[in-house]
């Protein structure tokens, strides 16, 4: 028995020593809802050419906001990072974040995929597009976002839960731009059309296409790279027998959202914090989210990979991206009063 | 030893009065802490968000409740089917591959619910290579023939109940072999067949075993994020997370959480006082040699059928696909890294199963010789964050250890004019400390319901044959408490193996376990990637049920192994 608690005692020491011996060199830490397997070799090659060391804790956007409010300024976090601008926006809002002010990321990253105020900045660009079956529709019968309501596609859409942030921040540009009435409308009439109840992911949609359980869906582009490129044979014949449709690009163009970050307010590292923000939207960067992910790059001017490339031009939605965080909960509810599961 | 002796003569001494004191003043301090993250829930209802519970009721509440209701009522009744009879037949039956079952029926408790639920759906979806092979074989197209959907709450039950049933087995399991076999031989004498039997006696004597298995599946059906909301299944607790991340409203979810937990608490206390009145200790504490019933024929691939159904639906098959995606995959997968996600896995999960189980038996005990409503309910109390969402139980945790960090900061502040910082947030104590908030239940019912067959008169027949209390704990409830405490170990050791989101959000830097890998590959909708880091959880949880297993066998009084 003694020699129990005795192995307990060293454990529970040995925890909380090994929690203080946390060197303090030049050090960036960093809270990220991007997936560690998606920037993980982005920061290591940073910390090859800077020599500056990279902390990483991956999580929900969400929960790591909590987790940043909670530890307050002695947070040992200098960096967020989100994969929506809803959660920038949150964060701007819960006064987490502190404005930057860098000539490099200015010239780099577009006024209209940044804050205004420098409180955060878009590092990659993901659209929500149509996609549909090669052998069953014909893509001139598409147009809009707004016409995917119309008679002609009862029963012939797919469309995940409306808990995903992409399918509530594609609502919130709604409102921002048709107003609650119309988006209301929209999201019942969506809704009538549907096919099945949501469900899965984006990668299931594009699968239900393929199959024939649908004809459209409204998924992120880079499900759709991802996809092409699976090692899993059926997912990569699933994602052949589809195709990518630009909607509304006779008006004001396809859905955008970020992926982006911002420096916390309470960062201690805050210059190492800067630099890293100007390597993630150096050319190099860039071009890693276009080849590793799928992803857009958020700088003009960089060569994309040659998937990206067959998805042709296309016009994005230059909404102020702050509306898509305000009208984020306004979107949750309705679609909840729409019976968008 | 004065405290132990104290605890087995609770009558005898004024100085063992006071050591009774000190005891309880423990339990309840202990039990206090645990529930901290509790309290930190329940405290939410300080924030009226009048608005967004109008907005709930109007919409979407009902569903929840009703969807989860649907739920908890499906995997409990399946759980139960595919607990108990396998249970009662490996360990009354010989059979083809009996032996083999003994212990397989256990491998579904090393798959995580959503790895499960990924893999079927990979299989079993439209596009998957069952329904591919279906359309090849006949030619029909999609459209022209029925086929089940795996997205649907009748799957989730399916799932869930795949990889939860085992609580069930394991607890059935363990009552069936310590059933003396006196009882059922009497009730065999007295006239009634095998089925009588199993009904009239050995099902109402292992009752209050499977209530416990029962409790712990339910808690786990409800606390379930990743299954339920990749099928799109609006339940109570995708409806917290999505008033939360979707509304906004931290507050409003903590509410919800804390209904959710009240509802649990109502369960409980119902399930208490329907047995209140009866007691159920054996009669006979004769114990011989089991003799198991060799069945052939017909029965004997019956039995085999009805017991291997489990073990291949819940783990054969989803590991085959997992191997085969795992092989296409594994070159990019595997390496130093993974090796230390491993580590990082087997040492967070040995050292929580450790503690929780150390603790959970010196609150067990304490319950049990200082039974008064202050212990019971505080131990009790300590034992009802298993039903929470692993998330909102972190949060739980991050707000009393943010409150202790800046008080030690402030102090050293004024007196030593040094900032600690954040000294204990973000740590592996943190981590630690959630772990046991959330599974302490698992470990405390099961040593509590070994501790319950301990008869009372068995302590005092113990003392007055004149054994000293050490040698009592030693020689009677030791090897009477055995296979409950490894069971405890075990579970909570699989648990923490496959624990996700308390891991992912309280974390340090740079720290990873299998299950995080597991996680963020699957949530990317990169199954074959996933493959390998979830069929290492497999792999790493196999060996200690397999080694459980077969000293849970080997506990029973009286069994001879090498018959």
């Amino acid at each position: 028995m003694y020699m129990k608690y005795k192995l307990l005692l060293v454990l529970s020491g040995s925890i909380l020593l090994g929690a203080q011996c946390q060197a303090r060199n030049a050090e960036v830490n960093i809270y990220s809802e991007r997936k560690e397997e998606l920037i993980k070799p982005l920061l290591e090659r940073f910390t090859v050419d800077t020599g500056v060391k990279v902390n990483l804790v991956t999580g929900d956007g969400d929960a790591l906001i909590k987790r940043l409010e909670i530890e307050g300024r002695h947070s040992p976090a200098d960096i967020l990072l989100a994969t929506d601008v809803a959660r920038l926006y949150r964060a701007k809002s819960l006064e987490l974040l502190q404005p930057v002010n860098s000539d490099v990321l200015e010239n780099a990253i577009p006024e209209n995929f940044r804050d205004g105020e420098g409180y955060w900045y878009g590092l990659s660009l993901r659209s929500r597009v149509i996609v549909y079956a090669k052998d069953r529709v014909n893509p001139e019968q598409l147009a809009t976002y707004e016409t995917m309501i119309n008679p002609e596609w009862k029963g012939r859409i797919c469309v995940r839960s409306s808990s995903n942030p992409y399918n509530q921040s594609l609502v919130a540009s709604m409102i921002a731009r048709n107003g609650i009435e119309a988006t209301q409308a929209w999201a019942s009439g969506l809704v009538e059309n549907l096919a099945r109840s949501p469900r899965g992911g984006d990668r299931d949609q594009i699968k239900a296409v393929a199959v024939g359980e649908c004809d459209i869906a409204l998924v992120n582009t880079y499900y759709l790279g991802g996809m092409l490129h699976s090692e899993i044979n059926e997912e990569k014949q699933a994602a052949e027998n589809v195709s990518l449709f630009w909607p509304n690009q006779n008006d004001r163009g396809a859905h955008f959202n970020i992926s982006g970050a911002g420096v916390t307010r309470s960062a201690k590292n805050r210059e190492a914090a800067i630099s890293l923000l100007e390597f993630l939207s150096g050319d190099e960067a860039q071009a890693w989210y276009a080849e590793m992910n799928y992803e857009f790059p958020v700088k003009p001017g960089i060569t994309i990979s040659e998937t990206l490339q067959q998805w042709g031009s296309y016009i994005t939605d230059d909404i102020n991206l702050d509306q898509l965080g305000q009208y984020n909960a306004e979107a949750v509810r309705l679609m909840d009063r729409a019976g968008w599961k | 030893m004065s405290t132990a002796a104290d605890l087995f003569y609770p009558e005898s001494t004024a100085r063992a009065g006071m050591t009774r004191l000190i005891y309880a003043g423990i339990l309840i301090i202990l039990s206090l802490i645990l529930s901290l993250p509790l309290f930190a829930v329940i405290s939410s209802f300080l924030i009226p968000v009048p608005d967004v519970w109008q907005h709930l009721v109007d919409t979407v509440l009902k569903e929840y409740v009703l969807n989860s209701l649907i739920l908890m009522l499906g995997v409990g009744s399946l759980t139960l089917l595919l607990g108990i009879i396998p249970a009662w037949l490996v360990t009354m039956c010989r059979f083809p591959l009996s032996r083999t079952l003994e212990w397989a029926l256990l491998l579904p408790l090393a798959m995580p619910a959503y790895i499960i639920a990924y893999t079927y759906t990979g299989i079993l979806d439209t596009s998957g290579p069952a329904q591919t092979l279906l359309r090849e074989f006949t030619g029909w197209q999609y459209g022209e023939y029925w086929f089940p959907e795996v997205r649907s709450i009748g799957g989730a039950i399916t799932m869930l109940s795949f990889v939860l049933y085992p609580y069930i087995y394991l607890i059935s399991r363990a009552a069936f072999i310590e059933q003396s076999i006196c009882a059922l031989e009497v009730a065999r004498t007295l006239g009634c067949g095998p089925y009588k039997t199993f009904f009239r006696v050995a099902l109402p004597l292992a009752r209050p075993a499977i209530i416990v298995g029962l409790s712990l599946v339910l808690m786990e059906t409800l606390a379930d994020y990743g299954t339920v909301q990749y099928f799109g299944i609006a339940t109570f607790t995708t409806g917290i997370f999505r008033t939360w991340f979707g509304l906004g409203s931290s507050a409003a979810a903590a509410q919800l959480s804390a209904l959710l937990m009240l509802f649990i608490a109502v369960l409980i206390y119902l399930e208490y006082w329907s047995r209140k009145q009866q007691r159920f200790h054996h009669t006979s504490n004769r114990y011989s040699t089991l003799t198991q019933k060799r069945l052939s024929g017909k029965n004997a691939v019956f039995a085999g059928i009805l017991c291997c159904l489990p073990v291949l639906l819940g783990f054969l098959v989803p590991v085959i696909f997992l191997i085969k995606w795992a092989w296409l995959t594994y070159g990019k997968v595997v390496n130093d890294q993974f090796l230390n996600m491993m580590w990082n896995s087997i040492m967070l999960a040995s050292s929580a199963a450790l503690i929780a189980t150390l603790l959970a038996l010196f609150m067990a005990y304490g319950k049990r010789r200082i039974s008064n409503p202050f212990t019971r309910v505080a131990v009790n109390l300590s034992g009802m964050g298993y039903a929470i969402p692993g998330t909102v139980i972190a949060v739980g945790v991050m707000l009393p250890f943010a409150w202790l960090d800046r008080l030690i900061d402030g102090f050293f502040r004024t007196h030593f004019d040094y900032s600690t910082g954040l000294l204990l947030s973000g740590t592996l104590a943190a981590v630690m400390f959630a772990y046991i908030a959330r599974f302490l239940a698992v470990s405390l019912k099961t040593v509590d319901a070994g501790l319950a067959k301990i008869k009372p008169s068995m302590d005092e027949a113990g003392r007055s044959i004149g054994l000293k209390p050490a040698t009592l704990i030693r020689k009677v409830h030791m090897p009477m408490m055995r296979g409950s405490l490894l069971t405890a170990v075990l579970l909570v050791f699989v648990d923490v193996l496959k624990e996700l989101p308390a891991t992912l959000i309280l974390r340090p830097f740079n720290f990873n376990t299998l299950a995080i890998r597991a996680y963020e590959l699957a949530n990317e909708e990169r199954l074959a990637d996933a493959a390998c880091p979830s069929l290492a959880i497999v792999l790493v949880a196999i060996i200690p049920v397999i080694y459980l297993s077969r000293s849970i066998s080997m506990s029973r009084p009286g069994h001879d192994y090498s018959t």
